[in-house]
């Protein structure tokens, strides 16, 4: 049991010890943070990036971080909400109706998985020129809406099937119809696994870099990632307020993972690992 | 086949469940293939010739001449090699770093639930950021590596992590670890939650040990999802960009170029978007292949 003890302390400090670096590079002086022999903790500490970050007028790098957030929020949330509204009547359709090439079809949605970015990259931008979704919200929602509905489909239609059918059946003998049953019955009891399958969809939406990089130039629609990209691109001197934008880029995802993290383990058994 | 149901007095005609599930998957059809099928099918289409320059024109018909450049091209074997090296190592160091971690939070004690927030955070934490921080973390200059190693007297002087090429793809692996192995962990922790209790102490009266029941019931009944966490891993290695532009750009000399960095720098940099279209192809038939394997394997284990 001590071993046990030891175990999880070991890795609290593993996991939280580059954390806890980034929190004090953000916070710490420029000159601590180049001393040599490096000061843990620093001297002074001061919330100057943050405010910098807050405060900096419309037109530089800092108006870039803050415009990112808002998109990265927008665009995730939309992207999830889009996603798990029609992937719920897909994973239904894979869960419980008996169709001709039902296992083939599954799998042909998990394959667009294993397509490497790049394979689309090019013509996919050109289509986006074509149809004016450069650079906006939209076009980012759209094409993170092709890779989240998949995982949807996939952790969901196993979440599904762990759902008794007996319940179903009394509801729609009962009079309910297969979607009313589906709305009445199962999405309340499957509400861990829409959970967790919402995080999932979050997490990938808010991670993404590639598209972003590619189909953003402005404010506009640029994301978090991008943002702090280029963040590292300008501020070589200074990291402590590319930390300090790491930092506040983390914040949601964090939280959303924090606060929902009971579902995942749950969300996971009977979704991912059965199905 | 379609059905006819007696609903009272009425006989209504009933879609069969075919057209139900046509009907259902139609928008998901619609969102993913939707943006997915027109572009596949034009970088295949342009991968037969050889195209250097995005502006649209006349390019001349090479066939399979892009896909014969790939595979003789040393740069792309070298890619291959590296990839599959940072496949394997990464995988393999989540996969039995994430089996402990998974048995770890199984067992009861206090402050589990404290642990298990703690571990999602790096799996949480945008890879943009996680690569940001461990190149800070690496710097050659003034990272807390660095700091660490000498203030412990690990080394004695600093040494440039990401400087050199072998080197930087190992500590890029280390960034990619810790941040995923908490998802193995999770993926691993729902897979052990699956087993019955009733096995464990069946084991024990039977007389087996702590050890011997892992690798008699625990391990076995883990294997759906150990295969699941290998294909998915496995499939995530192979794809890896994001966590290399942001730490190395692909460099040292080329050092951590994987091949979805080398075939981002044909077509973008290099702009030769006929080979870029070539190589992503390729990716996608070797990630296909490994799929395939695993999906054989896991068959055999799961009933779908």
């Amino acid at each position: 049991m001590v071993f046990v003890y030891a175990a999880a302390i070991a890795t609290a400090v593993i996991i939280l010890a580059p954390f806890v670096w980034l929190l004090i590079s953000s916070v710490a002086s420029p000159t601590d943070l180049l001393a040599r022999p490096l000061k843990w903790i620093p001297s002074h500490i001061s919330l100057d990036r943050y405010a910098s970050i807050f405060q900096a007028g419309t037109n530089d790098t800092a108006a870039t971080f803050r415009a990112g957030m808002v998109n990265s929020a927008i665009i995730a949330g939309s992207t999830v909400a889009i996603s798990l509204a029609v992937g719920i009547f897909g994973a239904y359709a894979f869960a419980r109706l008996r169709f001709p090439f039902r296992r083939a079809t599954l799998l042909l949605f998990l394959s667009t998985y294993m397509l490497p970015p790049i394979a689309i990259l090019v013509p996919l931008y050109l289509t986006m020129v074509r149809l004016h979704l450069l650079d906006t919200r939209l076009g980012l929602i759209v094409v993170y809406c092709s890779f989240v509905t998949p995982y949807v489909l996939w952790i969901l239609s196993g979440h599904f099937r762990t759902i008794p059918r007996e319940l179903e059946d009394a509801a729609r003998i009962d009079g309910c119809t297969r979607l009313g049953a589906l709305f009445r019955v199962i999405l309340p009891i499957a509400r861990p696994g829409l959970l967790a399958t919402a995080l999932f969809g979050f997490l990938l939406a808010w991670d993404e870099f590639l598209y972003a990089l590619i189909f953003t130039s402005s404010t506009a629609a640029k994301t978090i990632p991008v943002a702090i990209a280029e963040f590292q691109g300008r501020f070589t001197v200074d990291f402590g307020l590319v930390a300090a934008g790491g930092i506040l880029a983390s914040i949601p995802p964090l939280v959303i993972a924090f606060l929902f993290q009971r579902y995942i383990v749950s969300g996971l058994a009977s979704g991912a690992v059965k199905g | 086949m379609r059905e006819k149901r007696r609903l009272g007095p009425l006989r209504v005609r009933v879609p069969g469940a075919a057209g139900t599930a046509a009907l259902l998957l139609l928008p998901s059809l619609v969102v993913v293939f939707g943006i997915v099928v027109y572009p596949l099918a034009r970088t295949l289409y342009t991968s037969f010739f050889d195209v250097n320059s995005p502006f649209p024109g006349r390019y001349p018909f090479v066939g399979l001449g892009n896909y014969r450049w790939t595979f003789g091209s040393p740069d792309f074997w070298a890619a291959l090699r590296r990839t599959a090296y940072f496949t394997l190592v990464s995988t393999w160091f989540e996969l039995i770093l994430g089996l402990l971690l998974a048995l770890l939070l199984s067992v009861r004690f206090r402050g589990r639930a404290v642990l298990r927030s703690i571990v999602i955070l790096p799996w949480a934490l945008p890879t943009i950021v996680n690569g940001m921080m461990w190149r800070w973390i690496f710097n050659p200059e003034y990272g807390a590596l660095n700091a660490l190693f000498t203030q412990l007297h690990l080394t004695s002087q600093y040494r440039s992590w990401l400087g050199r090429p072998f080197l930087a793809l190992n500590m890029v692996i280390v960034a990619d670890v810790w941040k995923t192995t908490p998802l193995a962990a999770f993926l691993l922790l729902a897979g052990l939650s699956t087993i019955p209790r009733e096995l464990y102490e069946a084991a024990r009266v039977d007389g087996a040990g702590a050890v011997r029941s892992f690798f008699s019931v625990t391990l076995p009944l883990l294997v759906p999802t150990i295969l699941v966490v290998l294909v998915v891993r496995t499939i995530e290695a192979f794809k890896v960009f994001d966590i290399i532009y942001v730490m190395t750009r692909g460099g040292p000399a080329n050092g951590t170029q994987t091949i979805a960095v080398f075939a981002y720098i044909q077509a973008f940099s290099n702009q030769r978007f006929g080979r870029g279209g070539a190589l992503a192809y390729v990716i996608a038939m070797f990630i296909l292949g490994f799929a395939l394997i695993y999906m054989r394997l896991l068959r055999r284990e799961v009933e779908y």
